[in-house]
Parts: structure tokens; sequence; C-alpha cells
């Protein structure tokens, strides 16, 4: 299957909540060195939940759609609801095919938002 | 002149497919079937152990090894079977080294020297090394054109005791000047040991080791149309006496005592233990399979298609792409890595893939040559004796592709 679908590559060159946020709650940096992608994610808290989200940094395709889809996801969920997430939900999330290499880069924004709750 | 079309033809891989576009010769190349039924051999007709039974069989598998050590001395112009050791790959070889021989004779305040564009396999023994007895490990950097730049009266010293270096860097497709390296560093440091990192230099070039003058070379069997599991570590014997055994076990003893044991001369020494048998005897075809087509041949083909789809590259995308590397094919081998446009190296080779294309991305276990090039990553096309121009003209339709899809 295509990993290129239309779906992904509406968030690879729109990506959702890209940006930084002024005075975030928490803010983390992750990198994966294999291929050189990097992503900054900050966060405001409500309470527990997340009210507001955003990435920033530069990714493949795969990473860049995946922050894009993971961030939208993740507004107004709990910080216990978003660290029951794993590998399975974001191949889910992002409805395609990944090969035992690319689903490093899918996971990337993942672990950044695992660092932040 | 090669005739690629043949070539193909007793490479089984293209019949089986018939769609794909090899270009990863440098991660590994193709087996051609007279090494694949060599193998097949060993396991069907003689699968005996080697050096150790009295039956016919055994000795059949042992003729058949030994056979190898010949044939890959004639291929390097070396003489001495002594001299050859079989290990499992390049890396293990560096290793052995740099255990056997590095930590016999680097002591503190010693230098090693070695390059930024080195593989990890060249470069971390080393750093390692160094770390563990307080040596200095000092890089040689390269110039923009990706030659190495040798200030030499800074970078080999008295105190400098091995210099490790590789023939032809696996992202750049620099040919090192090798000999004049070689002649230079020793005529300033006669004790100086070094050793040549030839894995994707013996696959590609006419190996003299007598005219080189080189301590050490190493390479793999994989990357030369021969079987995985098997590497090739020559060394002059003089040095490889005094060496720490690597391995301790079979096959490498002489005899054990309850309070000591004495071990075989070399290359036994390092070979402990049971060798991939069938590997090595079919190892053997593919370099008799080399010296048929004639190293020059190969070595002419891949300058032909090395200038080509550099051409093509540059004449279809411009300025959007970047090569790294010395552009004139004299001094490269048949490696061309790039970067193209904005597009991040695994979305390219993943699309080229979709497309039947096999490339490389990532950095190519090269990653200090791609912090110094300043890019994280590249894409990697590299050719063989079997790649032509219709496999670059597929590749630059697949990196069109690219375009359209990521725009």
């Amino acid at each position: 299957m295509n990993i290129y679908q239309d779906l992904i590559l509406d968030h690879y060159h729109h990506p959702h909540n890209k940006g930084k946020i002024d005075k975030p709650s928490e803010s983390v940096k992750v990198n994966n060195p294999l291929c050189g992608d990097k992503i900054e994610m900050t966060v405001n808290f409500e309470k527990n939940k997340v009210k507001e989200i955003k990435f920033e940094g530069e990714g493949c395709v795969i990473s860049t759609a995946s922050a894009s889809m993971l961030t939208d996801f993740a507004k107004n969920k709990t910080k216990e609801e978003l660290k029951k997430l794993d590998s399975k939900f974001i191949i889910k999330l992002l409805g395609i095919d990944l090969g035992m290499t690319r689903i490093k880069c899918a996971v990337l924004p993942l672990e950044a938002l695992h660092k932040l709750i | 002149m090669i005739n690629v079309n043949n070539i193909k033809k007793q490479f089984p891989f293209f019949e089986n497919q018939p769609d794909l576009v090899y270009l990863d010769s440098t991660a590994t190349s193709l087996k051609p079937q007279i090494v694949i039924d060599k193998i097949r051999e060993y396991y069907e007709k003689y699968s005996a152990n080697v050096f150790r039974g009295i039956y016919p069989m055994s000795e059949i598998a042992t003729a058949e090894f030994e056979e190898t050590r010949e044939v890959v001395l004639r291929f390097i112009n070396a003489n001495k079977p002594e001299e050859v050791i079989f290990t499992r790959n390049t890396t293990e070889s560096i290793n052995l080294l740099a255990y056997s021989l590095g930590r016999k004779i680097i002591e503190e305040g010693d230098e090693i020297v070695t390059t930024i564009m080195e593989h990890h396999s060249n470069f971390v023994p080393w750093q390692v090394l160094a770390g563990e007895t307080g040596a200095t490990f000092k890089i040689v950097d390269i110039n923009d054109e990706g030659h190495l730049k040798i200030n030499w009266n800074e970078v080999i010293t008295k105190k400098t005791k091995i210099l490790t270096l590789t023939f032809v860097s696996n992202v750049l497709g620099t040919i090192n000047p090798i000999k004049q390296i070689i002649t230079e560093a020793k005529r300033i440091n006669p004790e100086i040991i070094i050793i040549v990192d030839a894995a994707q230099a013996v696959p590609h070039l006419k190996i003299d080791i007598k005219d080189l003058g080189a301590d050490f070379i190493v390479f793999s069997s994989h990357k030369m149309l021969g079987p995985t599991g098997v590497g090739v570590l020559w060394g002059k014997e003089k040095i490889l006496k005094k060496m720490y055994p690597f391995m301790y076990g079979g096959d490498m003893i002489d005899e054990v005592y309850i309070d000591r044991s004495t071990y075989k001369e070399p290359p036994h020494k390092f070979e402990a233990g049971t060798p991939a048998i069938g590997e090595i005897i079919a190892f053997k075809e593919a370099i008799k399979y080399l010296e048929k087509i004639g190293m020059e041949n190969t070595r002419n083909h891949e300058k032909k298609i090395t200038d080509y789809v550099i051409k093509r590259l540059i004449d279809t995308f411009g300025q959007a792409i970047k090569i790294y590397g010395p552009k004139n094919s004299q001094d490269r081998g048949g490696i061309v890595s790039f970067t193209f446009d904005k597009y991040h190296p695994h979305d390219i080779a993943q699309i080229l893939a979709d497309e039947g294309i096999c490339v490389r991305a990532g950095h190519h276990c090269a990653m200090p040559l791609h912090t110094r090039l300043k890019v994280p990553a590249t894409v990697r096309a590299s050719f063989y004796l079997y790649n032509d121009e219709n496999d670059v003209e597929k590749l630059i339709k697949g990196l069109k592709k690219v375009k359209q899809i990521l725009l």
C-alpha cells in the first residue's frame, strides 16, 4: 500500500498546530539521529487536560503528518488518556501500513507527547 | 567492454525480480548463479567440517576451503597464505585489529589517526581504543570536493602508531590516493602501521597489495558478488605473529594444559571456531567471476555510468539536486549520494521503493561525515557491473515522481 495518500500529504503540506506556544506549561525536544527528524512540542494544560498543543521542527512526511494528526487528537484529552497511546494507535491514526523502518518516524511525535505528560 | 544484458542473465535476482532496479550494491551486491551453486554443492555433496576429519569428505571440504585462500591471494596480488585471515565481515576484521593489534601496541600518549569519511566500523573501534588507553584520536578532515585534506606535518608524528583509513568512501565515493598517502606517512614515521578499509575498493578496483605498501587490508565477500558471512583480513605476517589472538577456542589452539595454552600460527591463530565453510568455499567463485570480467572493465563501466548518472541528475533537476563528493569520475567510485530539494531522504527512498527502485537513505553508517556535511541524511544510489543507463533513467523517472507527489 502506498503510504503517500492524500490525507497524509495534506497534513504534510498544511500541518495543523504548527508553531510554538508562547508561555507553555511544558516543552520538549526530541530527535531521531538516524534520519535527522527533530520535533519541539509545547503544551498548555488546563487542570489535567490538554488545552493547547503545538509542534515545530523538521522531518519527513510521516513524522510531520503524525505530529499534525496527533496534536489534533490530543486536544481536550486528559493526561491519563494520552499516556495509554502506543504505536498501534499511531498506525491506526495515520491509517497506513508502515514498515519497520518508517514506524520510527511515525512514533517520534508520540515520544514527544509522552515526555510532556 | 561489459555487456550488462549478458551479465544480468547470470544473476537469478533479475529473473525473480524483473521489475526491480537495484541501486544499493554499496550495502551488498547481488550474487551470480555460480556462487549460489557452489554453496549448494558444499551443503549437498561434501558438507563436512574443515581441518578435522580424516575421511575423504572432510578433506575435500578443507581443500576447497583452502583454495579460496589461494584465490584471494591471487586476486590482491599477495603471496603468503599465512597472511589471509577469514573473518565474518569487514567490521569484524577491523574489530580484530583494534583488539589484537591495538591493545598490544597502543599506550597512553600514542596517536591513532583516521578520517572524517570513515564508516562507523573504522571509526568507533579506534575511538573506544583511544578512550581506554589514553591515546589521542586524530581525525583527518575533507575539503568541499570530498577529498582528504591532509596537513602532513600535523597529522603524522613519531607518536602515531596506527593510521587507519578507507580506500573508497561509502558515501562520497571518493577514491583516496592510498599509495601516495602510505608512502608519505611512512616517510614521516617508518614505524607506523597502516590499515586500509578496502570494503568499497576491492569489489570495484584492481588492488595490488605489493604495490600499495599497506600493512593491513580488510574487505567483505558480500560486497563483491560473494556470500554474506565472509570477511577478509590481509596482514603482514611479522605483525600478525606478534598480535594477541582475537577469540579463543576450537581450531586456533596448539596445546592446552591446566595452567596454560599455546596457539597455532597465523592464519589459524585468528580463525577460532567453525567458520562459514560453505560461504568461504563459494567466495572464490565470486572472485573468479570478477577475474573473468576483468577489474579494469568493471572500473571503466562504473566510471561511465557514474558520469552518466551525475550528468542526468544535474541536467534534469539542476540546482535542486545536491551531489556530494568529487565531480570527476576519475576520483570516485560508482557511489552517488545526494539530497533533493527540501524532500526528506527517507521520503525520497520510500517513493522510489514504491516505484521498484532500491536505494539507501540515511547516514549510511557515517554519522561523523554527515555531521561534517551538515546534513542529517542523504540518498545513496550505487552502481555495479550489472547496472546500466536504463537503471539511471528509471531513477530519474522515480525522482520526477517524488517531485510530483511531494510538490
